[in-house]
């Protein structure tokens, strides 16, 4: 005697929660069964394993059925075949989409390619996220990147108006699609320490400060029409050829030696590391310098966050700067450029040095 | 040339990509009607394309218009090779054909394919320009509107009700023609439910001619289904109760609503208030029918037809009769009035009965009444009969199944009779089919009517109309017996009602039809259900049909048995909605009786079960007997707290005073007649006697016990009905959800015996009410209604069961507990549509049409990106006649759909669960479709009345065939009301407004 067929269809398409959890997160049936059986408000309903047994198997097979439509989020509103009230449809396209920062990490910066998605098993197995589930973050961010790469106009409003996302999730498959895009190295060692989250934040501030889009939209706004294509997505050519310009910042025996009393004087007496500061100041200017001037190279904005590290984070965290400490230190060597005369670039060295101060708050980690 | 259709193709969306090479579709449409085609443009590369095509056009026939459909194809152009289809709609134009109904169908159509399922949607127009035509030969019958409510629909009232309508055609089954060996399954499929869809547009244009014919203008209770008899045809059967409505003013409306359930039933002696409505016949006030006229739907039974036509084949059995065999089942009352009443009652009687007589068969699909319209009711009356099938040859002569019915009605007829009753109500019909052998069942309820509402009686009973009616108050009038007790058609112990002290009522009634809503019940209801496995050899032929009716009468008797026993460990003593379903199968029969038990306060307490052991003696079998005793005993306590029973106990002690009387002209009556036996006679004196005495020895007793015991009872929170509502709540939120679940289970155990049977078919039917109440925990404190149980024998060792339900929710006591429901349940989904919705959707919002056709054009427009509107307009759907907390304020006109789908990868869609899923999920998409594109936010008394379902996993393949049915409506809020508050206002005043 053996159950051949059993199903429950709803005129309201029903779905538990946390039924819907377990599926994204990979669970099998059986498995989902278990952890079911054991969670809280199951003994009310003296529900056997037989009973969420079926209604697991009846809410996964809905969940198949309506996936196909959540590669699609702009199909669900309209399609006939499931009745879901809105706030139900927004939530299952959210938690769709919603992935482990854990698992984003490892996969940041990477090529959204097939290669990639061979090596899932071993991401699998390092992170415990499963392999299904991995599976399916992999391919939305895959989903995303391939919908906007073809668009034009803003990624961030792309991505929701095409997703029907939240703003904040927006944001952050934005920054994956920009850090796939420019492919940033992110899964060296040294860059272990940082969440995705830093680096959502950072992706954030490149792609408002840095990219064609960025030049004040108010300027821009009379481009619309034949807006440029992936404005938001890659670097402003144009900028980062201007950057070379703040190498005079360092080659310049006097501005260099100006700049530092400048900041010396403004730091003086306000932080405990101010000696540190002092004998490090022409070494840091130089290392944060350089990273600007090498921005045209591919290879080397590949290397950008490595290279903050390295040349910037690293050497003050031997020194133990406080926090308080570098964003003392950084506001001071940003203003004082503009006191220095001879030192033309001013615009150039604050939209560099914008992004370079947050990111590096951001990053850097007590 | 009485009517000119026109059709508009206005775009397409989420077509599929038909060409592989450009992952695009260059897609065109056919917009078939009768024999014209026309087409659309191709519209190339594009997988949501714009036709906008010029209006076509199409001048036919209203009868034409009746029975077809508009047929609209949807194809993928290819230079090279054929067209591809893409998919179908059909539209059934009938609604349209009717004033009040819709006027225009517009909106998005899932394109349709019997092989792949949903294949995108389709943007539609459709109008019709009716000329009106009076020739009075004509046989169309454009107008005549039709209802599967079983009951008055709200926002009508009934002028007059005219009886019963039955009618059948039959055809071959494209299926089983030979061309079928050649053609594509698609093709077969198609022309499957094209023929049936004709078949069903024929049939509701006949009905409606008879219906014009009795001067009615609308069929209520409308009861269609299709018996697939294989290799001898296919039959379409109808039937329903002509009437004759009037369309109640909105203002009128406002007040009609108040549905019922919302106030508390027991109003008990509102008898006065009848003696001033109205005289005679009919013209009530509307307020005193509308309002009051409760709906419900009872027998959503889908029966499947009968077969073939010639000879006759061999009716084995013919039918057995439900009476003789459960003498229990039903007792009404009615019959001797008070003393001085009594002459004037025989004549009142005789005129409604020859009112009723001159009918051929009073018989009523209706479940419900107007107040004042049912009587008495004396108890179920039922018929089957076991047929062989045998090829129809002749479809324009359907006569042999007609004549079956005819004979099986016939008998209906005389069990009524016998039981003192002119007219059968809750009436319905069904088949069970197995090969060349088909079941035919009817049954219903037998009833005295209130002559009023017939034409005939109104004309000649004048003010004695009121005398009659004052001695049984509305409370408990209809379960006073209508047969003459001295006479009884069936051993019954009769006493005194207990509201009334008046009449005679019995010990338990059991009736098909819905809570009269007036009638007085302590505490809640609940379902009761029977079920029988029955093994039977496998046999072809005459010999087949001759074991299956050797069995039936045993199985209608033990299902009685389980029912009764049932009825009394939960205390109760009456059944509502009554529905016994015998399936055939190849080696079983199954017996499913279903029905919704309540406390009737005008009926005795029901006495306890005693067991009984064989002999005394044996020290370990009286411990065993008493243990059972005990446990029931518990059981029927714990039930007595469980539903709220608690029967005034004041009826013992008044009951003191009234039965020495009786007692007396009881023996008076009896000196006279025969032989009224003592026993009765005592035991009417005390109430309380325990009827019931099982034989523990008796190897059919323990499993009737362990049947009983092992019935579990709903978790907390939940209740469950197989009637519109239920009795004793009232506070309904708008939170429902209607569902269908399916389950089909393989017996694997070659060497079944009957018990083990019964025990796996008992264990499934338990463990899909369980998952039900799982599944729907969030929408505790809730009921299920209108739970409808279908069950089959698909092949050998499956048995499929089948539940069609609307789960609602309610407050329990007003705000407080509600918060700390929600605590509870807070993991969960926290339910799903309308309790939320409420304050979610204006999209949800009944959207008379132009807003709806507009909102769907405008989506189409952005369907290609943008940030996706709510498109769709919500529909909800019940098998209730109402949504609790709305007033439907209009009727758009019939649904009834008819699907096949087939697969030849069932692997690949998921088996046959996720074959099945998708077919429901698809054909309930398409019937919400339908009605939003009527401009209707709602389908009530929705039933799925046939699912067929059949596979062949070893070839990955699967078949299922769905027919649904309901009636599109649009209703706005309650609260929307408050906004016309002067309407409601005149309506208690019981005036009519503007109509």
């Amino acid at each position: 005697m053996a159950v051949e067929l059993d199903v429950f269809v709803g005129n309201t398409t029903i779905m538990d929660e946390e039924v819907y959890q377990l599926w994204l997160d990979g669970y099998t049936v059986n498995d989902a069964v278990k952890v079911r059986m054991v969670s809280e408000g199951m003994e009310e309903y003296e529900a056997s394993a037989e009973v969420v047994m079926s209604d697991t198997m009846d809410q996964y097979r809905t969940f198949q059925m309506c996936e196909r439509l959540l590669h699609n989020p702009t199909k669900l509103a309209n399609q006939l075949l499931f009745q879901i009230p809105p706030h139900r449809q927004a939530m299952l396209i959210e938690r769709y989409y919603t992935f482990d920062d854990v698992f984003v990490r490892e996969v940041l910066g990477k090529k959204l390619s097939k290669g990639t998605k061979k090596d899932l098993d071993d991401v699998s197995s390092k992170t415990g996220i499963t392999l299904k589930s991995c599976r399916r973050q992999f391919d939305n961010f895959k989903r995303v990147f391939k919908v906007v790469e073809e668009l034009k106009g803003p990624l961030v409003e792309n991505i929701r108006q095409n997703f029907i996302l939240s703003d904040k999730l927006a944001r952050d498959y934005a920054a994956i699609v920009f850090f796939a895009n420019n492919r940033f190295e992110t899964g060296k060692r040294k860059l272990q320490y940082l969440t995705f989250q830093d680096f959502a934040f950072c992706a954030g501030q490149l792609i408002k400060n840095w990219t064609v889009g960025a030049v004040g939209e108010s300027v821009f706004l009379y481009v619309l029409d034949n807006m440029v294509e992936d404005m938001d997505v890659d670097l402003d050519k144009e900028f980062l050829q201007d950057l070379k310009e703040l190498k005079i910042l360092i080659t310049d025996k006097d501005l260099l030696d100006q700049h530092k009393s400048l900041v010396c004087t403004a730091l003086r007496g306000k932080t405990k590391v101010y000696t540190e500061m002092e004998t490090n100041f022409k070494n840091l200017s130089r290392g944060l310098v350089n990273i600007a001037a090498k921005l045209t190279n591919t290879k080397d904005v590949r290397d950008f966050f490595i290279d903050l590290v390295e040349k910037f984070i690293e050497p003050c965290r031997s020194d133990r700067w406080a926090s308080a400490d570098m964003r003392l230190y950084l506001t001071h060597y940003t203003n004082s450029a503009h006191l220095l005369d001879t030192f033309k670039y001013q615009v150039v060295w604050d939209r560099y040095m914008g992004v370079i101060k947050s990111c590096i708050f951001k990053m850097y980690h007590d | 040339m009485p009517g000119k259709l026109k059709a508009k193709i206005v775009a397409g969306r989420h077509l599929p990509v038909m060409d592989r090479a450009s992952d695009l579709t260059d897609a065109f449409v056919e917009v078939k009607f009768g024999n014209t085609t026309f087409k659309t443009d191709v519209y190339p590369k594009c997988l949501n394309p714009q036709w906008n095509s010029e209006w076509f056009k199409f001048e036919v026939d209203d009868e034409d218009l009746q029975d077809e459909p508009l047929q609209i194809t949807v194809l993928d152009h290819d230079t090279y090779s054929a067209n591809d289809a893409i998919g179908k709609v059909y539209i059934d134009i009938d609604p349209l054909l009717c004033s009040e109904a819709a006027s225009v169908i517009s909106g998005w159509f899932p394109i349709y394919d019997t092989i792949h399922g949903i294949r995108g949607e389709i943007n539609v127009l459709v109008k019709v320009d009716l000329f009106n035509d009076l020739n009075r030969f004509r046989q169309s019958s454009c107008g005549v509107k039709f209802f599967c409510t079983t009951s008055i629909p709200l926002c009508y009232r009934a002028a007059m009700v005219h009886g019963f309508v039955e009618e059948l055609v039959v055809n071959e089954d494209p299926e089983y023609q030979w061309i079928d060996r050649i053609r594509t399954p698609r093709a077969s499929n198609e022309a499957r439910q094209r023929l049936i869809s004709l078949m069903s547009g024929e049939l509701q244009r006949k009905i409606g001619l008879k219906v014009l014919e009795m001067g009615g203008n609308a069929v209520v209770g409308y009861l269609q289904c299709f018996d697939l008899e294989g290799e001898s045809g296919i039959v379409v059967r109808a039937i329903g109760t002509a009437c004759t409505l009037d369309k109640l003013s909105a203002g009128a409306n406002a007040n009609a609503y108040t549905h019922p359930n919302t106030a508390p039933a027991s109003n008990a002696c509102n008898s006065p208030s009848k003696d001033s409505k109205e005289p005679v016949f009919s013209e009530d006030p509307p307020t005193a029918l509308g309002p009051l006229t409760p709906l419900r739907v009872l027998p959503s039974s889908s029966p499947p037809p009968f077969s073939s036509s010639k000879p006759c084949s061999r009716q084995s059995s013919s039918s057995d009769t439900d009476l003789s065999l459960t003498p229990k089942m039903g007792m009404g009352s009615g019959g001797s009035v008070g003393k001085e009443a009594g002459p004037l009652k025989m004549l009142l009687r005789q005129q409604t009965q020859t009112a009723l007589e001159q009918r051929e068969f009073p018989f009523f699909t209706l479940t419900c009444f107007p107040p004042g319209f049912l009587v008495h009711v004396g108890g179920v009356v039922s018929a089957r009969s076991v047929k062989l099938l045998d090829r129809i040859h002749n479809p324009d002569e359907p006569e042999t199944r007609d004549a079956w019915w005819e004979e099986i009605r016939q008998e209906i007829k005389s069990h009524a009779k016998a039981l003192g009753c002119h007219a059968v109500v809750g009436y319905s019909e069904s088949t069970s089919i197995c090969e060349e052998v088909c079941i035919l069942s009817a049954a219903g309820t037998a009833a005295i009517l209130n002559p009023r509402y017939m034409r005939e009686g109104c004309l000649d009973i004048g003010s004695g109309d009121h005398r009659f009616d004052e001695p049984s108050p509305p409370s408990c009038g209809f379960c006073h017996i209508p047969y003459d007790e001295l006479n009884m058609p069936f051993p019954a112990q009769l006493t005194y009602c207990y509201q009334c002290r008046r009449q005679k009522v019995p010990d338990v009634l059991f009736t098909t039809i819905d809570l009269p809503t007036e009638a007085a019940v302590s505490g809640k209801g609940c379902l009761i259900q029977a079920r029988l496995c029955r093994l039977k050899k496998k046999a072809q032929g005459e010999v087949n049909a001759t074991s299956i009716s050797n069995l039936l009468p045993f199985m209608e008797y033990e299902l009685h048995t389980q029912l009764m026993n049932k009825l009394k460990l939960r205390s109760m003593n009456a059944l509502f909605g009554l529905r016994i379903q015998i399936s055939i199968g190849e080696n079983m029969l199954l017996g499913l009786a279903s029905a919704t038990g309540v406390y009737l306060s005008a009926l005795p307490t029901p006495g306890g079960i005693q067991i009984a052991g064989k002999a005394s003696g044996d020290l370990s079998n009286e411990q065993h007997v008493l243990s059972i005793q005990k446990r029931i005993n518990d059981a029927m306590a714990k039930n007595k707290e469980m539903y709220h029973i608690n029967p005034p106990e004041l009826s013992e002690e008044a009951a003191g005073s009234p039965i020495p009387e009786p007692k007396q002209r009881s023996r008076l009556f009896r000196s006279q007649s025969e032989s009224s036996d003592e026993l009765s006679e005592l035991d009417l004196s005390h109430g309380k006697k325990d009827a019931f005495v099982l034989e523990i020895d008796d190897t059919d007793a323990v499993e009737d016990i362990h049947s009983l015991l092992t019935d579990a009872p709903p978790p907390a929170g939940f209740y469950s009905c197989n009637t519109e509502v239920m009795p004793g709540v009232y506070n309904w939120t708008s939170g429902l959800q209607m569902f269908t679940s399916v389950r089909v289970l393989r017996l694997s155990n070659a060497n079944l015996t009957n018990q083990s049977l019964n025990k796996i078919f008992t264990d499934m039917c338990e463990n899909l009410l369980k998952s039900l109440y799982f599944k729907l925990r969030s929408m505790i404190p809730c009921c299920l209604c209108h739970v409808n149980f279908t069950v089959a024998v698909p092949e050998d060792e499956l048995i499929q069961v089948a539940v069609t339900a609307v789960a609602m929710s309610f407050d329990k006591e007003p705000i407080l507990e509600k918060l700390g429901d929600r605590a509870v349940f807070k993991g969960l989904y926290p339910m799903p549509p309308c309790l939320k919705q409420r304050d979610l959707s204006s999209s949800e919002r009944c959207s008379p049409l132009p807003e709806g056709r507009s909102r769907s054009l405008r989506s189409t427009r952005s369907s290609g990106g943008g940030g996706g509107g709510t498109a769709v307009t919500v529909v909800k759907m019940t098998p209730l006649s109402f949504l609790p907390g709305t007033r439907l304020i209009k009727y758009l006109g019939i649904i009834n759909m008819f699907f096949i789908r087939e697969t030849t990868s069932l692997r690949e869609e998921g088996g046959v669960s996720g074959f099945l899923h998708t077919f429901i999920a698809e054909v309930f998409a398409m019937v919400r479709a339908h009605v939003a594109a009527l401009g209707g936010n709602a389908v009530v008394s929705y039933s799925m009345k046939e699912c067929v379902f059949m596979e062949n996993p070893n070839k990955n393949q699967a078949q299922c065939l769905i027919n649904v049915s309901g009636d599109a409506v649009v209703f706005v809020r309650d609260t929307d009301q408050e906004a016309t508050p002067t309407l409601i206002h005149t309506s208690c005043g019981g005036t009519d407004g503007p109509t």
